[in-house]
Parts: C-alpha cells; sequence; structure tokens
C-alpha cells in the first residue's frame, strides 16, 4: 500500500488495480489463455488476492467469474480466494469464466453444434470414468454409435486442438488443461449417472 | 528335468511375466488381472539359475515391470475411493442411453467457458507498422551468399612459407640463431638496449622480433635488465640457457610495441 500512503486514496488504489487485473485476465497474453498467480502477484503486488476478489464481485453482476485452477488441475470452489496459501495461489492459474450456465442457444452461437458438445461430455466423462486414461479408439467406437464416423474423428481432433483433451504417441486420450480449468468433472459424471434417459431412447 | 530345460522353461516365464505386465501398462487393462503373488513365486523359483548379465537383467526388467503394475494397482485403488470413481460400464450404458439433447443440458450445467478477448492497442499496432517497415525483403533476407568458382591447384611448400602460413626455420632454430644475434651484438658491455635489439626496418619485422626474444628471456637464453627511473631496458645473452626453474625471483614484464614506439624509435636513430 506505498501508494496509497504516498497521497492516493485505497479506493483509487485497489480501482487502478482491479483494471489492470481485468487487462491481464481477460486479453491472452500466452499460447494458453489465463495468468499464473506469481505473474499477478509481479503486476499487481502481494496484494492482488483481495484485489482479484474485488474484481471477481464486480464480475458477478456481468455473471462472469475469477476461477482458479491448481497445478494438480483440481479446482477449489469452496474455499475464498483471499483464504489461501500464497504458496499455493503462486502456482495456480486464473481466469476469467461464465459464472452461471449456458442456454443451448448461446453454445450454439458460440459455434459449438448440439453434436459436437454432446460428443465433449460424452469424450469427457468416458475419460474420466477411466482414470484419465482411454484408448482413442474406443472413444472413436462410442461417438460412432450416434456421429457419422468421419465426424466422430474430426471432433475427437478439434477437442485436442481446443485444449480439453490430449493424445500421447501410443495413442491414449487424457484430460487437458481446458477441461480442468473449465469444467466441473464430478459434477458431469454425477449429472450424467442420475439422468433418466429420454423415453424413446430407454427403448 | 535337466538344468538346460529348467534354465530355458524359466526365460520363457520371465519373458512372458514382462509382456503380460507391458500390456496391462500399455493398454490401460485391469491391473488387478497380474497375479503378484505367483509372478514373485515363480521369479524366486528361477533365481539361482541366472548366472549370466543378460540372464540378471531379464530377471531385474521382470520385477521392474512387476513393480510398475503394482503401483498402478495403488493408483486403481485410490480412483476407487475418490468421489470420481464411476463404473466405466455403467457410465457408457447411461451414455448410450441418453440423447443427445439431454447430454448437452447436462453438460451446459457444468461447463464454464473461459472468456477472453483478442484485440489490437494502437500502441501494438504502431511497433507492428514499425517492424514491417524495417524488415527487409525476403528476396534480400534469404539472398544466398554470391560465390565464384575456381580450379583447386597444388600449392609448394616455398608457397606457403611466402604466405607465412609455414615458417623457414622451426621454432628452435629461430631462437639459436636469434640467440647467436644477440651475443654477437652486445659487444664488449655484454648487454644493449631491448629497443635496439628487437627493432627492424619494418614494424612487422620488429614485432616478430620482439614475440621470438620473448621466449628467448623466459627460456634463459637471455636476462633483462630493467632501469625504470632512467626509463631503459637492457637485454643480457646468458652463457648457457638458465632454466627459469632455477631463477630465483621470476617476475613477468609485459612490452607494449606500438606502431608509434617503433616510428619514435626510428626517429632517434636517424632514420
Amino acid at each position: 500500500m506505498a501508494s496509497a500512503k504516498r497521497g492516493l486514496s485505497k479506493k483509487a488504489y485497489y480501482s487502478r488495480k482491479v483494471k489492470r487485473a481485468a487487462h491481464l485476465l481477460f486479453f491472452r497474453r500466452h499460447r494458453k489463455p489465463g495468468v499464473k498467480g506469481w505473474e499477478l502477484r509481479k503486476k499487481l503486488g502481494a496484494d492482488y488476492p483481495k484485489v482479484l476478489k474485488l474484481l471477481d464481485n464486480y464480475l458477478a453482476r456481468l455473471d462472469l467469474k475469477v476461477n482458479v485452477v491448481f497445478e494438480e488441475g483440481e479446482q477449489v470452489q469452496e474455499e475464498p480466494i483471499e483464504k489461501m496459501k500464497p504458496e499455493q495461489l503462486d502456482k495456480a492459474r486464473f481466469y476469467i469464466t461464465l459464472r452461471g450456465d449456458l442456454t443451448p442457444t448461446e453454445a450454439k452461437m458460440m459455434g459449438w453444434r448440439i453434436d459436437d458438445i454432446a460428443g465433449l461430455a460424452i469424450t469427457i466423462s468416458y475419460i474420466i470414468s477411466r482414470k484419465g486414461k482411454v484408448e482413442r479408439k474406443e472413444v472413436e467406437k462410442i461417438l460412432k454409435e450416434k456421429l457419422p464416423g468421419w465426424r466422430a474423428e474430426a471432433n475427437i481432433d478439434r477437442y485436442i486442438r481446443a485444449g480439453y483433451i490430449t493424445q500421447d504417441e501410443k495413442g491414449f486420450l487424457y484430460l487437458d488443461w481446458r477441461t480442468k480449468a473449465e469444467i466441473n468433472q464430478k459434477t458431469l459424471v454425477d449429472l450424467i449417472l442420475g439422468k433418466e434417459a429420454s423415453p424413446q431412447s430407454a427403448d | 528335468m535337466s538344468k538346460t530345460k529348467t534354465k530355458k522353461l524359466g526365460l520363457e516365464q520371465l519373458q512372458r511375466i514382462i509382456d503380460l505386465c507391458s500390456s496391462v501398462e500399455e493398454r490401460g487393462l485391469d491391473p488387478f488381472l497380474v497375479d503378484v503373488d505367483d509372478i514373485i513365486r515363480i521369479v524366486k523359483e528361477f533365481f539361482p539359475f541366472w548366472k549370466k548379465p543378460e540372464e540378471l537383467c531379464l530377471d531385474a526388467e521382470a520385477i521392474n515391470r512387476l513393480a510398475s503394475v503394482i503401483k498402478l494397482q495403488g493408483e486403481w485403488v485410490r480412483h476407487r475411493s475418490t468421489s470420481l470413481y464411476t463404473d466405466p460400464f455403467l457410465l457408457g450404458e447411461k451414455i448410450q442411453k441418453l440423447d443427445n439433447e439431454s447430454l448437452v443440458e447436462i453438460f451446459l450445467k457444468v461447463w464454464r467457458p473461459i472468456v477472453e478477448l483478442e484485440q489490437i492497442s494502437p500502441h501494438s499496432f504502431l511497433e507492428a507498422v514499425k517492424y514491417w517497415s524495417q524488415l527487409l525483403p525476403l528476396e534480400e533476407r534469404w539472398r544466398m551468399p554470391e560465390v565464384s568458382e575456381f580450379k583447386a591447384g597444388a600449392v609448394s611448400r616455398s608457397d606457403l612459407i611466402k604466405e607465412r602460413f609455414l615458417d623457414e626455420k622451426t621454432f628452435a632454430e629461430r631462437l639459436e640463431a636469434l640467440w647467436e644475434e644477440l651475443k654477437n651484438r652486445v659487444g664488449k658491455d655484454e648487454k644493449m638496449l631491448y629497443w635496439d635489439f628487437i627493432g627492424a626496418e619494418t614494424f612487422e619485422e620488429t614485432m616478430w622480433r620482439a614475440y621470438f626474444t620473448s621466449f628467448l628471456v623466459t627460456y634463459g637464453y637471455a636476462s633483462l635488465e630493467i632501469y625504470p627511473f632512467e626509463n631503459k631496458v637492457y637485454i643480457k645473452p646468458n652463457e648457457k640457457p638458465v632454466p627459469l626453474s632455477k631463477k630465483r625471483n621470476v617476475i613477468s614484464v609485459p612490452f607494449s610495441i606500438s606502431f608509434e614506439e617503433w616510428k619514435k624509435w626510428r626517429q632517434q636513430r636517424g632514420d
């Protein structure tokens, strides 16, 4: 708070910091979106968790939120940012994500066909159920049950390019950074298991 | 069963263990398909027969693969105990029964896409324009260096000496000659000014003489007498080379041989 001491009011100080944080988080600076905690500390100062909290409060009005993804890919939703350990936050990656749900129409406007989103849901939940590692052939087989063959393969490539999944040289698929940042994996699996099948398809 | 046959059977068993563990590891099969106790029993049974390094290596490889499978079993138990564990068959069944609309409905409830913008700022635009205006055309950047073709020929030893790639005399011969010259030139004083000795008609020759003189002194063919107040340095030949190891208080003396100093020396001589 050296600036505040030099005459800048506390409100003006944090207002400037929140603007800077918004610039850092909204505009992509590296190959992957998002900013690492240590980078935020360098640019915003040691009290960056407080700045992020203020930004998060402001973004809530716009149905957006500051999301934290830890190194291991585990999202901590329950604990507020300012209460997390500094060393834990420094290694984490921060993103701006949507706070609420998207409607199918909004998803279409983002350039995703309904089949593509369904395919992504199947791919991710199947990888989760197989302990995070599954043969590409198996996923292709499941997708081909409801999608044309060429489309199933093209979709997997698209999910890889987007960073939702990744593939190793042996042809195994794994969850990638975007899934960890954007999707609540446990809720996804719970919802799929809890959802009743539609009467036509169940028959 | 003969010892050879037992050994052969043991090696086959080890290879089978390695293949089984590898396939579990690589194809993501259930690690509990591997009966660890049984494998350890087999490995133990055949271990006393292994004498050659390659047999012991195969045994170690089997143990290593088995350790990887045990690690996978640990991970499998850990995963099952977490809240993320789901029976893949149950999930597969559910996925097959759900239509695309229902799946999308579920997915949109858990999907929080990242918000990001890509926008150029006036500053970065200006920087880019500046860079572009300074960037040379590809034609110039990728231009190959111009080379002319010439026919290779043979070079004689005399040509190499002339071009100073080779020396006419050996290093030792040059030192001996310079030492003899120094002994002849000092006269009754038994010493002469350093610059008078190294100085020559051309600056290039002076440099060569200074270079060899430094070795004359280092190898003990000559000594230097330095009078700092008079700003004079004398060189004195030794009757026999005195190795440095036999001298006391050996010091290094740097001499600056510049073109200006050489010209000044020539002027002083009245040339």
